[in-house]
């Protein structure tokens, strides 16, 4: 379950940035084969925001699916997993997306003066 | 609540009066002054979003762009251990399977084989116990315990920590054997030249592809505990194409700790390396 001390960094991270503001929503971007399942950070989200500044705060998670170009003939192939075939037959696939795991934006409360 | 600019609703400054019944919205003036200068001053109400509201959430600046990646940190201080290995010229290993595929024994075997060649030294990863820590001192060599509680794997702040303890001597070998997990541990950079995932014959020959992940991290693939073949259902042939397909870059050794069995062509390649690392460094 390294999904929990994943959610705990991301925490941690926008709690930094967002210098004691109220966290409305945050915007993540986890490719598909990052090997992090988006349901369980969504599930230790709700946890790990317990008494922070992101209590309440919408979670939006933003799914890059796997691409990956083949090294035989250039094809570009789209994985599920971590690795695949090529039409060509050829496996050397070097992945272009899908390996994602990052905080793309947080928005924050503002109080107006 | 305004998605815009995330003022809170307009519940709060709802005013009535109750001699006309008219209904005021919560309305505020503001002014701003921008970089270059300018002010700008607007009426910020809650009505559907008008330009006057675009301008606010932008001076605001509610919404912050981070594109940080979650797992910087760690590899911030990865690639400081990894900075601290190559000046000292430590060859780093980062040993993974799953529990019970016969890391420790591997290890011990290694390191009582190679002890008058290559010095190595251990950090030892596990939930609870310093048992494996115990089995590999009894070799004569360092070894430092890190017990990771509830963790699932080593990460590099533990690596940065356990390597203070060990203090490894100039021109030697660290052996990082991680928690007994083959998920987690392939996401955690620790610095190290190069990640070994260890399978033995008493799992699934379709390891490979049931948890690709860890596969495709490794340079190396040692299949152990070979001296049971002829007692279990496992297709060699089969799980060398599955690790194939996975990381066709994959280095493969097929060895028994037990009877000594393929250790040879292991050692030499930890030889290679560490003399490779050697030039390099040196270079």
């Amino acid at each position: 379950m390294h999904e929990l001390g994943i959610t705990q960094n991301i925490v941690a991270i926008v709690i930094e940035h967002a210098q004691g503001a109220k966290v409305q929503r945050v915007v993540l971007e986890i490719g598909k084969l990052s090997a992090i399942l988006a349901d369980a950070i969504q599930f230790c989200f709700d946890i790990c925001t317990r008494n922070t500044v992101l209590a309440g705060a919408i979670l939006e998670i933003i799914e890059i699916p796997g691409l990956a170009k083949c090294r035989q003939c250039g094809a570009e192939v789209y994985l599920d997993k971590p690795f695949g075939i090529c039409k060509c037959g050829s496996v050397q696939l070097d992945l272009i997306t899908g390996e994602e795991l990052k905080i793309k934006e947080i928005e924050i409360e503002e109080v107006c003066v | 609540m305004c998605v815009t600019c995330g003022c809170s609703d307009d519940t709060e400054g709802k005013i009535i009066n109750m001699e006309t019944g008219e209904v005021e919205h919560n309305q505020y003036h503001h002014t701003h002054t921008l970089a270059d200068g300018t002010v700008i001053t607007h009426t910020h109400s809650h009505e559907p979003h008008t330009e006057a509201s675009q301008i606010h959430a932008k001076i605001h600046g509610t919404t912050i762009s981070l594109e940080q990646d979650i797992l910087a940190k760690n590899n911030l201080i990865a690639a400081q251990n990894r900075g601290w290995f190559k000046g000292r010229n430590v060859l780093a290993l980062n040993l993974m399977s799953s529990p019970g595929a016969g890391k420790t024994t591997l290890l011990t075997r290694t390191i009582n084989d190679l002890k008058h060649q290559l010095p190595i030294n251990v950090i030892e990863g596990d939930q609870e116990t310093a048992n494996d820590a115990q089995k590999i001192k009894e070799t004569g060599c360092q070894v430092v315990q890190i017990n990771t509680g509830t963790g699932c794997h080593l990460d590099a702040s533990m690596i940065d920590r356990g390597l203070q303890q060990l203090n490894p001597p100039l021109n030697s070998v660290v052996m990082i054997e991680n928690v007994g997990n083959l998920v987690c541990p392939a996401l955690f950079d620790l610095g190290e030249q190069a990640k070994v995932v260890i399978l033995s014959v008493t799992e699934g020959e379709d390891k490979p592809i049931k948890y690709p992940h860890i596969f495709r991290a490794s340079q190396i693939m040692i299949l152990t505990k070979i001296d049971l073949l002829p007692y279990v259902q496992f297709d060699v042939q089969k799980c060398i194409e599955y690790a194939q397909q996975v990381n066709p870059q994959i280095q493969i050794f097929q060895v028994s700790a037990t009877t000594g069995t393929g250790l040879d062509n292991w050692y030499k390649w930890l030889s290679q390396k560490v003399t490779s690392f050697d030039r390099l460094v040196s270079a």
